[in-house]
């Protein structure tokens, strides 16, 4: 039950681009295509996932028992870094056709605040999930994670799909491009407060 | 270009915010408020500054083909300085501005900045870009702050001069993109009137 009741508050209640405001740069910029919005939230999808357990694995069992919490910052986004670099040099070895969809999006990915923003998320903040506020653990980080990114990859295809049809309308010229896009946001995100009252 | 012309460009021609859109994130999350705003700016502003003369200084002896993760460690660094300054300081405003602050990491202006200016420019100049950058940016976020303010509690700086609860969307996440779509057509409309 309070795995189904995370997966639901993470897509829909927090979604993490229109309620926490994370990862907005690359949803900004590679959303023109379903296509490319498609293989980027593939990706997202992938890394933080194994990012959130490796950065977690690494603060329970390396930083807090020595007391360096004041490193995770600087750790975590060095784990992430090299993650993304492993992730790349892996894929290209065993899944070619995979690879070759994720293409330019994971040398991105280590920018994308949405990683490091998970990652510091699950290890100072206590949450609760129909129950007491508490500090999650493996699983429900894991699975947080998880959820978190596949409501990244919501929000983007949502949003590209509208932004294939706002392409071919006529707005004013001050509005072109990017003004247009974050009203358009906008009006989502709204749609997106009504699930508030779900969890 | 002049001393001069490196600390006020960020204001208008290199707007961080309008016209270079880097750094969304904090822009949108952070503004709920004018002070909130102005603190995430001069947040910001602090690690840009040192970390701009820093990659400064160390850019020549850096090999080419790691230069980025030279760089983020070093934006990091001063992230993590500022973290435990604010938790000693200001624990409050820490408290406030919360996982944004560790999150100037990967904010885009900084890597940015350290990029696209920082390492081939002298100390000098490295600093004047920091503070002019980071004075654009601190700027923006104060205005998109104020907006928001106004129409979400009706208060300026924590000033309140309108009676009533305001308009809670504005506070809130749709606000945040809505307000920074309009004054980015407003900021449009003024760049093509130039």
């Amino acid at each position: 039950m309070e795995y189904i009741l995370i997966i639901i508050s993470a897509i829909f209640v927090n979604n993490i681009l229109l309620a926490q405001f994370l990862g907005i740069c690359p949803f900004l910029g590679v959303s023109n295509k379903l296509s490319t919005a498609t293989g980027m939230s593939g990706a997202v999808c992938f890394v933080i996932t194994l990012a959130t357990v490796v950065t977690y694995l690494l603060n329970n069992y390396l930083l807090v028992p020595f007391g360096l919490e004041f490193l995770q910052t600087i750790s975590f986004i060095l784990v992430i870094a090299a993650l993304v670099q492993m992730v790349e040099i892996v894929l290209k070895k065993i899944s070619p056709s995979l690879y070759q969809a994720l293409g330019i999006f994971l040398p991105l990915i280590t920018t994308n605040c949405a990683v490091l923003g998970v990652a510091l998320t699950v290890v100072t903040k206590e949450m609760a999930f129909g129950g007491p506020a508490h500090m999650m653990n493996l699983g429900e980080a894991t699975v947080y994670a998880f959820a978190t990114s596949l409501g990244y990859g919501l929000a983007m295809c949502l949003f590209a799909g509208l932004r294939e049809h706002l392409a071919m309308n006529d707005v004013p010229k001050a509005f072109k491009g990017l003004p247009i896009a974050l009203i358009t946001v906008s009006i989502m995100a709204m749609a997106f407060l009504g699930f508030s009252g779900i969890v | 270009m002049s001393k001069l012309g490196l600390i006020t460009k960020g204001i208008v021609k290199d707007n961080p915010t309008f016209v270079l859109v880097l750094g969304m994130c904090p822009t949108l999350a952070t503004t709920t408020s004018a002070m909130n705003g102005l603190e995430m700016g001069l947040a910001t502003m602090f690690v840009l500054i040192l970390s701009n003369i820093v990659v400064s200084l160390v850019a020549p002896m850096v090999p080419d083909k790691v230069r980025i993760p030279v760089y983020i460690v070093i934006i990091a660094t001063f992230v993590t300085v500022l973290q435990l300054m604010m938790q000693a300081f200001v624990p409050d405003v820490y408290e406030t501005l919360g996982l944004f602050i560790p999150l100037i990491v990967v904010n885009c202006i900084v890597l940015g900045r350290a990029e696209a200016f920082a390492n081939k420019n002298s100390v000098v100049d490295s600093a004047l870009d920091g503070i002019g950058i980071g004075i654009g940016f601190t700027l923006s976020l104060t205005v998109i702050g104020i907006v928001r303010e106004i129409l979400g509690s009706g208060s300026v700086f924590g000033w309140k001069f309108i009676p009533g609860d305001g308009i809670l969307a504005f506070v809130m996440a749709p606000g945040a993109f809505m307000v920074l779509g309009y004054l980015m057509v407003l900021f449009n409309k003024y760049l093509a009137k130039k």
